[in-house]
């Protein structure tokens, strides 16, 4: 399907495509196995102004915005959700700065983001705070010009790779919701230090760590918005990633997809492709609509935003974010289906993309919590008419 | 520094075919590339102005349509763009292509080194790099697998050979032809695909260069191909089989019988 992009994003999916070909398929199988984190292809994504998509051209970007990073996304993801990661968590790193960020602070952290020279994370879910972030223990004391961090951040998408991270902490806790506050913290501040490296069943290429903060002295000027605005900033901050992560649930299923219709055209059973069987056909077809869906789903909740419309885009990010991740669980599993026994086998592509399309219905918000947006939006649309 | 990248737009190799009458290439629905090896020489004319300072200048001998190689090569990197295009210059030889790109680089003028592949991948010759070095004059080093030193109007160079390679300390300007030894190309950025798209190409006919007439085209090529076709595959071996005293016996008895 066409969708009217504009000449420049044409070129920006066409970038991204070659890179993927030619530096993520290769060694997609490899970084599964090896959990390494992909360096290498990073270097050539920062080479190409890829990290810059989404920064404005004043801070060293190419002033794109939301569907150029979902387009971005998408192309790597169809190659390997998890080296994708290591620049669309970049982008959910840095969402709060474009967001949030003084003229200062954009003009300290923004261009080494854009020039892919470093990357960012963003540190919200504790062992204890996932869905319910208000149960966050992290604190952050005022002491002076300074704050001071104790607490720890697990599951942090980028952890001990990335240079900039943008954490959520308590600064008074007795406020609730309404008592969280956003810092920068740079690597390498004294009291900031890495944990335990998980070992997932996808997105394997991607470094998933703990971040502990151990009396991290943090300077005022590194608080993103006002204080007691952290949950604020994090919702608008999701408001903006989960068409992110629709794109990233995308990609993968686009390339289960291509893989699965491959396959289907070369399987000779019964002396035919198996892709001259009704069963094999409706599945097929399934797939391809479901893909197609998702994407005219992402694509608008995209560039609404970028239109810089505000109203709704919780409940229509959400739905992306719903509708493309589950689409890419129910697509990857057919192609494993599709493939057969083959497909339930390291050496083929398939089951990879199985396991990585797993995360997308839990991350950044569980689909159950994307639900919850959805309907409570609906509720308060309706309560107004 | 000055440096002048020679490329060739040649369909992508995958799809070669050839008309069986008239022995020439078919274009006609088969798509376009830069030929594989010039990319490493565009790569490396990058990589020296990047090291030295100064503009690298892409040419190309083709039909109009040749100025997208042009543009990819700028999207690598590239200042410039000229294409050399003119109905004359059609039926070139490697004789003509050399003369014509020889005198499309005297009019440039300005060089100090003068990058091509190694050979292209539809003809496979290797000789229009030696030959515009020869047309104009100046030395060349071939199957240049890397570029040591740029200093003082020299160079170092390491040229690939079947032993080994040898070290080559040369005069600019100079030509090289490179081989794919020499470096990775790179992925045109997003900055440098868009510059490409808005690059002026500049654009030479037969009449704006200073040639003569008869060494152009058909007219200036003195060889030209007779037949094009595959070598019939090698036939089956005979393989003798037992111990070595066996083995001699028989291999003696099976030439005595070819008459050898």
């Amino acid at each position: 399907m066409d969708y009217l992009l504009t000449e420049e994003q044409v070129m920006l999916r066409d970038l991204c495509r070659q890179i993927t070909d030619e530096k993520i398929m290769p060694i997609a199988a490899q970084l599964d196995k090896t959990e390494e984190f992909p360096w290498e292809v990073v270097k050539v994504m920062a080479d190409s102004d890829i990290f810059g998509v989404f920064i404005e051209e004043k801070y060293g970007g190419m002033g794109g915005g939301l569907l150029e990073l979902c387009i971005a996304t998408e192309e790597f993801s169809r190659g390997c959700a998890g080296i994708a990661l290591a620049f669309s968590a970049t982008a959910l790193g840095t969402d709060p700065i474009i967001l949030f960020g003084n003229e200062e602070q954009k003009e300290k952290y923004l261009p080494s983001i854009a020039s892919g020279k470093k990357l960012a994370a963003f540190a919200i879910t504790e062992p204890a705070a996932g869905s319910d972030a208000s149960a966050m223990q992290t604190t952050a004391k005022k002491d002076g010009d300074h704050y001071i961090l104790n607490g720890t951040k697990h599951f942090i998408t980028n952890g001990g790779e990335a240079e900039t991270y943008t954490v959520v902490a308590m600064t008074s806790k007795d406020r609730g919701a309404r008592g969280a506050s956003v810092f920068i913290v740079e690597k390498g501040t004294p009291g900031f230090t890495f944990g335990k490296k998980e070992d997932k069943l996808g997105i394997r290429g991607s470094a998933t760590r703990e971040l502990i903060f151990t009396d991290c002295r943090i300077p005022k000027e590194n608080m993103l918005g006002k204080e007691g605005q952290g949950f604020l900033i994090a919702m608008k901050t999701f408001d903006m990633s989960r068409p992110g992560i629709g794109a990233q649930a995308l990609g993968i299923a686009q390339g289960a997809f291509e893989a699965a219709v491959k396959y289907a055209k070369e399987r000779k059973q019964f002396g035919k492709s198996i892709s001259s069987f009704q069963g094999i056909q409706f599945m097929l077809a399934d797939m391809a609509t479901q893909i197609e869906a998702a994407r005219a789903l992402i694509y608008a909740s995209a560039r609404q935003i970028d239109a810089g419309r505000t109203k709704n885009i919780s409940k229509d990010s959400s739905m992306a974010k719903l509708f493309a991740s589950d689409m890419a669980m129910k697509v990857t599993t057919d192609a494993v289906q599709i493939f057969g026994g083959y497909g339930y086998m390291k050496e083929y592509p398939v089951e990879k993309y199985m396991r990585d399309a797993k995360i997308t219905q839990i991350y950044e918000g569980t689909n159950q919590i994307q639900r919850n947006i959805i309907a409570l939006n609906l509720v308060k649309e309706t309560a107004k008419s | 520094m000055n440096i002048i990248v020679c490329i060739k737009q040649v369909p992508d190799t995958t799809q070669v075919r050839i008309d069986p009458v008239t022995n020439t290439l078919i274009r006609e629905g088969v798509q376009s590339i830069i030929n594989p090896f010039d990319m490493y020489a565009i790569e490396e004319g990058v990589r020296l102005k990047e090291k030295y300072g100064g503009k690298t200048t892409v040419i190309t001998m083709g039909p109009p349509q040749a100025e997208a190689a042009l543009r990819e090569a700028i999207s690598m990197g590239c200042d410039e763009g000229c294409l050399i295009s003119d109905r004359a210059f059609a039926g070139s030889d490697t004789l003509a292509s050399g003369y014509t790109l020889a005198m499309a680089i005297r009019k440039i003028k300005d060089y100090d080194i003068i990058l091509c592949g190694k050979q292209a991948s539809d003809g496979d010759t290797a000789q229009v790099g030696p030959g515009i070095a020869t047309q104009l004059d100046i030395p060349q080093v071939t199957y240049v697998k890397k570029i040591e030193d740029v200093k003082d109007n020299q160079a170092t160079v390491e040229r690939m050979t079947e032993e080994g390679f040898e070290i080559v300390k040369t005069s600019l300007p100079c030509l090289f032809t490179v081989v794919k030894e020499i470096n990775e190309p790179r992925i045109p950025s997003l900055k440098g695909r868009m510059k490409a798209k808005k690059a002026e190409i500049i654009s030479w006919k037969a009449i704006d260069l200073d040639l003569e007439e008869d060494k152009l085209g058909l007219k200036g090529s003195p060889t030209w191909v007779s037949k094009i076709f595959t070598p019939p595959p090698r036939p089956k071996g005979q393989i003798m089989e037992g111990d070595p005293e066996e083995t001699t016996t028989q291999l003696v008895e099976a030439l005595k019988n070819r008459l050898i």
